[in-house]
């Protein structure tokens, strides 16, 4: 058969957005095959379609030359499609045995067989290389281990073509390498993959071909041996991509954050940040490197005022923050750009201009005597919005929930530079953002950068972090075990600190 | 009063004020393991316990004796027929739960003297005769110690929610139903990909629980009263929440709960015959089980086991 | 069509007016099922609330605690929290009311406005206690309020039978310094039990439209209700808003209780159930939509139902139709907002 999978012109449509216009995708049986676009391009949502989450309004499936209907996950698994999911679709307080047989439990007179369900895992386990213990709860296991489970969820139901979505994103460079290695073992058994991913470095790594989506249409499929990636790139995005952001040298001065010996929980009693120490000087861009959950967000928290403080001392321009209420550090002078901008950063019930006075609402001449000054208000928000190039249906009046992503993260980013604060933390600012919105934000950095203050970025994507700072200090189970000059860094030797096998520091290195 | 007295007096009155509490918490359970709220269990057992009174008073003239059981199946009945309304406006229109719920519980208590004013032409159900009558559990009875204690003069009512209630365990469990259950409460996304129908399984999670809790509204006047009034259930409907709560989410732990919030109550009942609490006036025995479940609330609220997903209504497509 | 039911403005009049009219129809449907005409009906309850200039009094003297028992739901829901125990800070507020007006004698310029905070104070504190609970403990205050509801019947009926020269079923009568009724508002509505009670409700309603509003701090308690964690993140003070917003939302309720107790009659009872007025608020509220000038319509609207409901037992229906009809009322109110986030997600996805 010349292909295992094909979507035929597949249009889906949502209320008011049209997520596939009529694409075209056919995998070949034994292949990996990328499908590549930008974030909101489409591809979780044609993966979909094939998983049976969703019915396309328009276009055919074959799966091995055979017309079909999916329905539901249900009939995706008996054709043999599987799919491991990018936010993992796993029940937190169960086993991993139990998270695997959901809905096709092995049964002896109405009771669930957990010990001979145990047992067959342990065997499909042993028999691709992915280990898991069959008893520990999710809650409990490592982020790959998860994903492993994700895998063998596949694999229990007998899956043929298994689909990848965003897999790397959670992993370190090492295990990423260890992914792709489990995915080429998988297509030597004789499995097809379909991976969907953003990340041009793993395309090359491992994919046969790749088919490239753009806001939902089809743009081409291409070899990928013969294709660099800077063609990728450009296929994705429609235009010539630079990968460089243009800055001149930084030029940092005094100490403005000192972070000594700090130790943070999280909310399960662990300690996330674990002796860390760090300082971050004025007119300098911090990034910080790791993998998720290595203490990235407790810290960020800590230094913001949103989690307490086990022990250590945070230290704003000599004077120590470490227990002061949210508000004395905003006054200070920080700035949060934060990493959850539904959770944190706006209330999307709000119109535009309340949002914008968040931080700000209490003081002259937004408040006199408890009582609201519309008025200034709306002038602060509407010079904001204009300076910021933030879009909205109605202006200042917009609510907020019904703003773009990007959108709202420059009313974000627009609210906490305008204050001018000496320290400006960043956690992901531009995770979920088109290319257009991540260019505006990185230059902005590098404005506020130049400007003199200091900027403390936190982000998930490695790329982001080597492009924009100026030192890089990677994080491993709560402390900072290195950092390095950015014009110098190389992926393998942040890669290397991310796992935890960097060269030792010692105090006062850094 | 001597010991053994006060022990064979408040252990039947106990079980008899802990099985409505428990039958309809058991029934909170199946709700909130799937992922929705329902607050309206004290309309639930209104409805229950109306139509158990309004059927047994109507068939039991021709059928006698067996008159409150059949009373019983109409308020499981009632119960979950009318749960299907906060089924609906909570899982398919995606309404809030707590205001669903709570209108569920003024429609309950509106229909039912409605309804009494309808049939019987007064503000209350028509006196029964044969409701559920105290007597001697057969055979168990006879043990020493234990049968005075524990198996003479009760309920069989109060005997038979306790087996329901480790059935219940067993079921949630133990069987692909129980995980799967289990699994829409905390991760609908997880279930869902693995080809649950999770609105299905949320209807049943209500429905059951609009049967629960109609049995326990069913049993309550039944066993404690011979007529259905406005006043009959009296926030017990709430208590079982309190009780799903305290008994964190788990079958035997509501068992615990709810024994605990009866003996509450049984407390409020006997007191007047104990040597110190006498001299309380009778409003603070009323408001004792109340005041009680306030503090077993606090002193339990520390980590919330609730279902992770209990409350948001379920969309397809969230990542 | 879509377009003219996606505007968020329009809705907010729509959905009040398709639940009321639904409503009705519901009680209609259950009137046929059961035998009544609908029409004789609702006949009887037009007359019941406009016959007269009495009725119309009667209309007015019930609206009054329930625009009062609505602003003190509505005030709860802006800040994110459900004051099911509106009912019991009404009873708290209604016995401290009578207390004062009983023990303390003072001119009325003084005596009155004493008696009526004492009602606020005496429902704020019983709102604090949920209040406080959930700020310290995380406890839940929906099964908090409404054990509190219980807890208040009964001990305030004990409080109530301990006032000097109390029955068994009732005080003596508060001074004439403490009263809210009035001579002349009974004589041009022929002898009804209007009182100026209404002046207060409205005024309240007015205040609640302010704080909301216009204020700092009502801009916090809506921040806190839409996201707890953006306000944490902005620096304001979660948890003592969470406390605030509980008092004054238990201030509305006792100054609710005010108005039964000092207004409509000028003695506190001794209750045996709940009478409702507090359940009926989360109804108010939501067909007002939590906002000043549409709680003092629905209470109105409400106050028509429970006053009109009486003359209908004289066409045979029992009066309990209007708790019917009114839960109805709210349970599409319930669905019609669950269909309006529904449409304002397509008319977002739209743009």
């Amino acid at each position: 058969m010349e292909y295992i999978i094909e979507m035929l012109n597949i249009r889906k449509e949502f209320p008011g957005i049209v997520a596939n216009d009529n694409i075209t995708l056919q995998v070949k049986p034994g292949e990996i095959h990328a499908l590549l676009g930008e974030n909101g391009a489409g591809k979780s949502t044609l993966m979909s379609v094939l998983f049976g989450l969703y019915q396309p309004e328009a276009g055919e499936i074959k799966v091995r030359g055979k017309k079909v209907n999916i329905t539901n996950p249900n009939v995706a698994n008996d054709l043999g499609i599987g799919m491991v999911h990018q936010h993992f679709k796993l029940v937190h307080n169960f086993t991993v045995t139990e998270n695997i047989i959901l809905g096709q439990e092995p049964t002896e007179r109405g009771k669930i067989n957990i010990k001979k369900a145990a047992k067959e895992i342990k065997e499909l386990s042993q028999k691709y290389g992915l280990e898991v213990d069959p008893y520990a709860k999710i809650m409990d296991i490592t982020v790959g281990m998860q994903q492993r489970v994700e895998i063998l969820k596949m694999l229990y139901r007998n899956a043929e073509i298994l689909i990848f979505d965003e897999p790397t994103a959670a992993l370190t460079p090492q295990e990423i390498t260890e992914l792709i290695e489990i995915m080429k073992r998988l297509v030597k058994e004789g499995k097809s993959i379909i991976l969907i991913t953003h990340k041009l470095k793993e395309i090359k790594a491992v994919a046969d071909r790749c088919t490239i989506i753009r806001r939902g249409k089809y743009i081409d499929t291409v070899d990928v041996k013969t294709t660099s990636e800077e063609k990728l790139a450009s296929l994705m995005v429609g235009r010539e991509v630079s990968f460089q952001v243009e800055k001149e040298d930084s030029n940092p001065g005094d100490v403005v954050l000192k972070i000594t010996d700090l130790v943070v929980r999280d909310s399960r009693e662990l300690k996330a940040v674990d002796g860390l120490n760090l300082e971050i000087r004025k007119g300098e861009i911090l990034g910080i490197a790791g993998v998720d959950g290595n203490g990235q967000t407790e810290l960020l928290e800590a230094i913001a005022g949103l989690r307490k403080v086990e022990s250590g001392r945070i230290e704003l321009m000599g004077k120590d923050i470490t227990n002061l209420p949210v508000r004395n550090r905003t006054e200070l002078g920080i700035g949060h750009i934060p990493q959850d901008r539904h959770k944190h950063g706006l209330i999307l019930d709000f119109i535009l201009s309340e949002n914008m006075v968040l931080q700000t609402y209490y003081k002259h001449p937004y408040s006199k005597n408890g009582l609201l000054n519309n008025e200034a208000i709306n002038k602060k928000a509407k010079e904001l919005i204009e300076e910021f190039d933030v879009r909205s249906g109605q202006g200042i009046y917009t609510r907020t929930g019904a703003m773009s992503g990007g959108n709202q993260q420059k009313a974000i980013i627009a609210r906490e530079v305008d204050r001018s604060p000496a320290l400006l933390i960043a956690g992901q600012p531009t995770r979920g953002l088109d290319v257009g919105a991540i260019e505006f934000i990185h230059k902005k950095l590098v404005e506020e950068r130049d400007k003199g203050r200091a900027i403390l970025l936190i982000s998930l994507e490695l790329d982001e972090v080597m492009n924009i700072s100026d030192r890089i200090a990677v994080i491993y189970e709560g402390r900072i075990v290195g950092v390095v000059d950015a014009k110098e860094a190389t992926e393998r030797q942040l890669g290397l600190m991310m796992a935890g096998s960097g060269p030792d520091m010692k105090e006062g290195d850094f | 009063m001597g010991i053994m007295d006060f022990i064979s007096i408040i252990i039947p009155l106990t079980l008899a004020a802990a099985a409505p509490i428990i039958s309809a918490s058991l029934g909170g359970l199946f709700s909130e393991r799937s992922g929705v709220v329902n607050i309206g269990l004290e309309g639930l057992m209104m409805i229950g316990a109306f139509t158990a009174a309004t059927v047994t008073v109507l068939i039991e003239s021709s059928l006698g004796a067996i008159s409150p059981w059949i009373g019983i199946f109409a308020g499981i009945i009632a119960g979950g027929l009318m749960s299907i309304i906060h089924a609906y406006v909570s899982i398919n229109l995606k309404a809030d739960q707590v205001i669903s719920g709570t209108a569920i519980n003024l429609l309950a208590g509106g229909i039912t003297i409605y309804l009494a004013q309808i049939i019987f032409n007064q503000q209350r159900t028509k006196a029964f005769l044969y409701g559920i009558k105290k007597q001697n559990i057969p055979v168990f009875a006879k043990l020493p110690v234990l049968g005075k204690m524990f198996f003479s003069s009760v309920h069989i009512t109060s005997y038979i929610v306790i087996i329901i209630a480790f059935i219940v365990w067993y079921v949630v469990y133990q069987t692909p139903f129980g995980l799967r259950l289990r699994a829409v409460g905390e991760h609908p996304g997880a279930a869902d990909s693995m080809g649950i129908n999770v609105y299905k399984m949320r209807y049943i999670g209500v429905i059951l629980s609009g049967m629960f809790a109609g049995m326990g509204g069913s049993i309550m006047v039944l066993t404690q009263d011979i007529q259905y009034t406005y006043a009959t259930i009296h926030g017990t409907g709430f208590i079982a929440l309190a009780a799903l709560i305290f008994g964190k989410w788990h079958p035997i732990g509501v068992l615990g709960a709810g024994i605990f919030f009866g003996f509450s109550q049984a407390l409020g009942v006997v007191a007047y015959q104990m040597p110190l609490l006498k001299n309380l006036p009778q409003e603070f025995f009323w408001a004792f089980p109340y005041i009680l479940t306030i503090i077993a609330l606090v002193v339990f609220s520390g980590r919330s086991v609730a279902p992770r997903a209990v409350g948001k209504p379920y969309e397809k497509g969230e990542r | 069509m879509l377009k003219f039911v996606t505007d968020e403005k329009k809705q907010k009049f729509l959905v009040p007016l398709l639940s009321v009219l639904f409503g009705f129809l519901a009680g209609a449907v259950v009137m046929i099922i059961t035998n009544i005409n609908p029409l004789d009906g609702y006949k009887a309850l037009i007359k019941g609330v406009l016959g007269n200039p009495r009725k119309f009094g009667e209309w007015i003297v019930s609206s009054t605690p329930l625009i009062l028992t609505g602003l003190a739901v509505a005030f709860g829901f802006r800040t994110g929290l459900f004051n099911i125990g509106a009912e019991g800070q009404l009873i708290v507020g209604s016995f401290a009311a009578v207390a004062v007006g009983i023990l303390i004698k003072a001119p009325k310029v003084i005596h009155l406005p004493l008696v009526l905070m004492a009602a606020a104070l005496a429902g704020a504190f019983w709102a604090f206690i949920p209040g406080f609970l959930k700020a310290r403990f995380r406890v839940h205050e929906v099964v908090v309020t409404i054990m509190l509801n219980y807890t208040a019947l009964n001990l305030v009926n004990y409080a109530i039978k301990s006032l000097p020269g109390s029955s068994n079923t009732k005080t003596v009568a508060i001074q004439p310094t403490a009263d809210l009724s009035s001579d002349f508002l009974s004589k041009i509505t022929s002898y009804s039990r209007l009182h100026w009670g209404f002046v207060v409700s409205i005024l309240m309603a007015v205040l609640f439209w302010y704080i909301i509003e216009k204020t700092t701090f009502g801009y916090e308690l809506r921040a806190v209700g839409f996201n707890p964690d953006a306000s944490e993140y902005a620096g304001m003070k979660v948890d003592r808003n969470i406390v605030l917003s509980m008092m004054i939302s238990g201030a509305f309720a006792g100054l609710a209780g005010a108005m039964i107790s000092i207004g409509t009659f000028d003695y506190a009872r001794v209750i045996g159930s709940f009478e409702g007025y507090g359940f009926d608020g989360i109804a108010v509220a939501l067909l007002g939509n939590n906002a000043g000038l549409g709680i003092v319509i629905a209470g109105f609207l409400f106050g028509a139902l429970k006053a009109g409901s009486r003359a209908m037992a004289l066409a045979s229906v029992p009066k309990e139709i209007a708790d019917i009809i009114m839960a109805f009322i709210v349970l599409f109110a319930a669905m019609n907002y669950g269909i309006k986030k529904l449409l304002v997600r397509l008319g977002k996805e739209a743009k």
